[in-house]
């Protein structure tokens, strides 16, 4: 058993966090350039041939940073249906994508191309119109598509559970990443904000919620990086694990956020201040997908009843997306 | 970039959650012999403190030693295996998935046995490691005394030098197995004129010398697994001290240190082996679906503690050091089975307030809820680990 990471890895991570601090607005060019577009892409692919594990240091990266762009459509929604050849084009940067499994549909403000998944299969969908909506978390766009044609038949639907299992995860990842950074901001301020001239961390009111801040995010990273490890091994828990971790990693960083807010008082509340868009981003990874009170229901359903296979996520069809969802 | 060539050559090392072959062998072997070993009159024992006054559980302590099972991460010299600590963990683990009780040695192991590691000279670890291990003598800990618990540094219990002994008066109190130990280690102030941290002195007390008196004390759960022990010019000969006359509370930390260590091993497999039979309640007895969330929010909790586990370990393998994740283990187990003790009430529905005698599955769930009170504030209230977090994990200023 081993359950660390690897000085590449964590290298990795380095590299990443200087990276996006350096570069707020990096565009998909630039993610292909570092190699991040191909991270679990056959080398023959003209990917780096890893795995989701090392995918899973950037999207916890990519969480902190708010980054704003197609890298969760891609890399975990769109990119196991996938055939080889349009593989190659996400490695290289020459293209990439959301997919339409919901009614409402992430990134389609940057993503080049868009998948759909429909009937028994996913298709790719050309020459839709795409109306994107304003969102609370202004940082992960959605919208509807409309019309268009479905072209080419890209995958078969059996490749849902584990578009579902990334999916998952790299959104618990991500909070992860937005829950670290939330809790650093009100480490920082506790630490150095003087009131009744003590510093307002001696405060046991205070440093006790930032404790209990710290215990729920490294359970939730726990619970997310175990699930990081299914998917890159192909474990026939990852639907399970993935359930575990998003819910949980959710919930974390909503209530890390809010405990964060608090702690900076009226700091926390005001616009100038990052804190409310990690918030906003939390916030909108407990919405997106699946609730928790949905995912708990279903690791119930596995662990109270005769274990069974997952039941399939209803798959919306084109013409329900049409009626925009 | 930079980065480009670094994402390009890393060779694929993964995280690996599995166990490694010798490993799996070790945890098979475990299994077989559990299976084979356990006597059925100690299976799934309800826990507390009668089991251990019984004589079948030196027996059975004795047996888990002659396996070889005992000190399995202690050097060889000194009667241990010298395996790595993954060893100790999958040993805990299968442990409490057989349900079979510890050994009786709990505090010898995991407090006494490394502090005499660290601080003790050759003939103290000769003398007194073999027969802690093989369950031949008994320890307890005197370290709470009435004006100081969580406040440790506040001991008032004296040991004053004299004649080459110390003489010993005060009083200890909360001390597990003190009924029945051989040997007690223990916090006095050794200089009556000084105050917290210093003047104080560790001392391995003989629990049979004249003057050591033991009270039982009756928890809320009706039972006794501590006590209180009342020392009257108990003569102490002076070469029982660990580590150097006013350096005690150093030698105090690394009894601490030792009792928040692997023990999050055994907490996390014993809170799977809770989970397991709340689910096996669910199903024998239905749940609602609100129900069935908490039931749920509970199996999670259960898996991350045991990741969380894996993630510390596999830093201490690295590196030496366990990684400051482990630090909450304890805290989130007590207070996980308080609630998960609490939610099998709420499916026994109105047998929940049926006695031992007349409650279903022998008032199992019944007696775990109200010894899980107890969780929250032995071996480190929640308030004081939640201080540590705070002062040492998250580098908040000190609360005092």
């Amino acid at each position: 058993m081993d359950f660390t990471f690897t000085p590449e890895q964590d290298e990795l991570r380095e590299q990443a966090r200087a990276f996006l601090a350096a570069t707020p607005e990096a565009s998909w060019a630039d993610l292909a350039e570092l190699g991040w577009t191909g991270v679990s892409i056959a080398e023959e692919e003209g990917g780096a041939g890893l795995t989701f594990v090392e995918e899973a240091v950037l999207f916890e990266e990519l969480g902190r940073a708010l980054y704003h762009g197609p890298y969760f459509s891609t890399i975990a929604l769109a990119l196991p249906a996938l055939p080889s050849d349009l593989r190659s084009e996400v490695a290289s940067g020459a293209a990439s994508w959301t997919l339409a499994i919901g009614p409402l549909v992430p990134d389609l403000d940057t993503a080049d191309r868009i998948a759909v998944a429909g009937g028994d299969g996913i298709y790719e969908l050309e020459d839709a119109e795409r109306e994107e909506f304003a969102t609370v978390d202004d940082t992960r766009p959605l919208g509807v598509v409309r019309g268009g044609e479905t072209t080419r038949r890209l995958a078969d639907s059996t490749v849902l559970a584990e578009i579902e299992a990334r999916s998952l995860t790299a959104l618990a990842l991500e909070a992860c990443g937005v829950a670290r950074k939330a809790l650093e901001h009100a480490i920082e301020y506790a630490a150095s904000r003087e009131q009744f001239g003590r510093r307002i961390g001696s405060y046991q009111a205070v440093s006790h919620p930032l404790a209990t801040s710290y215990t729920k995010l490294e359970l939730s990273r726990s619970l997310a990086l175990w699930a990081a490890w299914c998917v890159a091994t192909g474990d026939p828990q990852a639907g399970l694990a993935a359930a575990a971790a998003k819910a949980s990693a959710a919930e974390s960083a909503v209530w890390v956020c809010e405990t964060s807010i608090q702690v900076l008082g009226g700091i926390g509340f005001t616009w100038e201040h990052e804190l409310h868009r990690l918030y906003k981003r939390a916030l909108g990874i407990e919405g997106f997908g699946a609730s928790g009170t949905r995912l708990r229901a279903e690791v119930a359903a596995a662990l109270v009843e005769r274990p069974t296979d997952r039941e399939p996520e209803p798959i919306p069809t084109p013409s329900a997306l049409e009626q925009g969802g | 970039m930079a980065t480009t060539a670094v994402a390009r050559r890393i060779t694929i090392v993964p995280v690996d959650l599995r166990d490694t072959p010798e490993e799996a062998a070790f945890r098979a072997e475990l299994r077989e012999w559990f299976g084979a070993n356990l006597p059925e009159v100690l299976r799934g024992h309800r826990g507390g403190s009668a089991r251990f006054d019984d004589p079948t559980m030196r027996e059975w302590s004795r047996a888990l030693y002659d396996a070889g099972y005992i000190g399995l991460t202690w050097p060889e010299e000194y009667g241990g295996a010298g395996a790595p600590y993954t060893h100790q963990a999958i040993f805990l683990e299968e442990l409490a998935r057989a349900e079979a009780p510890p050994h009786i040695g709990v505090i010898g192991l995991g407090m006494a046995g490394p502090t005499i590691m660290a601080h003790g000279t050759e003939e103290q670890k000769a003398r007194y490691l073999p027969p802690l291990l093989s369950a031949e003598e008994i320890w307890c800990q005197g370290f709470s005394e009435p004006e100081a618990g969580s406040d440790l540094a506040g001991v008032r219990t004296s040991a004053h030098l004299q004649d080459g002994h110390f003489v010993v008066n005060g009083q200890k109190v909360w001390s597990s197995f003190a009924h029945l130990a051989d040997w007690c280690i223990m916090i006095t102030r050794s200089d009556p004129e000084s105050t917290r941290h210093a003047g104080l002195t560790y001392l391995i007390v003989d629990m049979h010398a004249p003057g050591v008196e033991v009270r039982p004390l009756r928890q809320l759960t009706g039972e006794s697994e501590f006590n209180e022990i009342f020392f009257t010019d108990v003569r102490v000969p002076a070469e029982n001290i660990l580590g150097e006359v006013g350096g005690g509370w150093q030698v105090a930390m690394t009894t601490l240190l030792h009792e928040r260590g692997t023990l999050g091993f055994a907490l996390q497999a014993a809170l799977e082996v809770q989970v397991r039979k709340l689910i096996a309640l669910a199903r024998d007895r239905g749940a609602d679906q609100l129900q069935r969330d908490r039931i749920a929010r509970e199996w999670m909790e259960m898996q991350a503690l045991r990741f969380t586990n894996y993630r510390s370990l596999s830093a201490l393998m690295k590196t030496g050091m366990p990684g400051p994740e482990g630090s909450i283990s304890k805290l989130v187990w007590s207070e996980a089975n308080q609630r998960v003790t609490k939610l099998a009430l709420e499916l026994l529905g109105p047998d929940a307030a049926l006695g031992e005698q007349n409650a279903p599955y022998g008032g199992y769930w019944q007696y775990q809820q109200l010894r899980s009170r107890g969780n929250t504030i032995e071996a480190g209230t929640s308030e004081i680990l939640r201080n540590i977090v705070a002062e040492r994990v998250l580098g908040l200023p000190k609360s005092r």
